[in-house]
């Protein structure tokens, strides 16, 4: 860390993740009317978020079995449309008892 | 600032908030461990708010890497956000002005995106200030805490926090899946891309900001070819 000192590190990280933020969030001012990026744009959300989600989840938490217990838990309670909390929650309090169990 | 969007922004922040805290908890275990002091640990989570990013920076400095390779790392891993933040400003109302932008780029992390992303028609800035507010709180204090006191909790409670933040994203993909059979096949596509950079040979050896945006771009780019959706409703 000596060879520039922290603050260099700090200030280059926090300047390019808000930079890569900020600038389309700014820039992009017009509604976008051509269909095709209208449509991509609404499935990329869901895309990133699976491709995030799995396979990561499964190594989520210490051992394969909790975790699949955990995400199938989120899987019914996302599907019978509860919060977000509760779903969070519910995963976290099932893959708990797995690990105790265990 | 309207009341009760931005009250409404505040509840549906509370769960990344509570998701943040397990997550930020386990990067300033994490920072600390690699080296950093707790001050730093705090200030590296106050200036960026993003997880993968934080993670992938933590070594290159406590090792003293370049400057150039922290910068490209970040660049790329950070990436997604540039496709998070076209797609917000297509979501958010006119009355969002330039400083409010300014404000909400620094958090625009991929759950408040996700959300924000879920909400009926466009979002305004009172419920986007709403909505920012406890998860960056959650991110700092849990890396705060993290950094502190990360041997109080028992080990098993820790992990038991770690798949909070999956099943968030699963409560937010499911719901539209139900309704739109493109959306659901369109997830499926990018889970099982997602998968094939993990396990299949040499594809698992590309650095994981490059596969999000990779499988993410494949699949919605299939899927506006295949199934375009309408065109939402201007309701400003």
């Amino acid at each position: 860390m000596n060879k520039y000192g922290f603050f260099a590190y700090l200030l280059v990280m926090a300047l390019v993740t808000y930079l890569v933020r900020m600038i389309p969030l700014v820039l992009v001012k017009k509604r976008i009317k051509n269909k095709f990026l209208l449509s991509f744009l609404h499935y990329i959300p869901y895309a990133v978020l699976s491709a995030m989600t799995i396979p990561a989840i499964f190594y989520s938490t210490s051992d394969n079995i909790s975790a699949w217990a955990g995400f199938l838990v989120a899987v019914v309670l996302a599907y019978l449309e509860k919060s977000l909390l509760t779903v969070a929650v519910g995963a976290c309090v099932m893959v708990f008892i797995v690990q105790i169990i265990r | 600032m309207k009341k009760n969007t931005f009250l409404k922004g505040i509840i549906d922040g509370l769960p990344i908030c509570f998701g943040y805290l397990s997550v930020a908890f386990a990067f300033g275990i994490f920072a600390v461990e690699n080296g950093l002091t707790t001050l730093q640990a705090l200030l590296i989570s106050m200036t960026n708010v993003t997880s993968a990013g934080q993670l992938a920076a933590v070594p290159i400095i406590a090792g003293g890497g370049t400057l150039i390779e922290l910068a490209l790392t970040q660049l790329v891993i950070n990436l997604r956000y540039s496709l998070m933040s076209v797609s917000l400003s297509q979501k958010m109302k006119k009355s969002v002005g330039f400083l409010d932008k300014l404000i909400i780029a620094f958090v625009n992390t991929d759950e408040v995106f996700a959300v924000a992303s879920g909400q009926k028609g466009r979002v305004g800035k009172s419920y986007l200030y709403g909505l920012i507010i406890t998860p960056y709180l959650g991110w700092s204090a849990g890396t705060l805490l993290g950094a502190v006191a990360g041997d109080i909790l028992p080990s098993i409670v820790i992990s038991s926090l770690g798949i909070a933040i999956y099943a968030m994203f699963v409560a937010i993909v499911v719901p539209p899946m139900k309704k739109s059979k493109p959306t659901a096949l369109c997830v499926l596509v990018s889970v099982i891309l997602s998968c094939m950079f993990r396990y299949v040979p040499f594809l698992n050896k590309v650095p994981s900001g490059f596969t999000i945006i990779i499988c993410a771009a494949i699949a919605s780019a299939l899927f506006a070819v295949l199934a375009p959706v309408e065109e939402e409703e201007d309701d400003e």
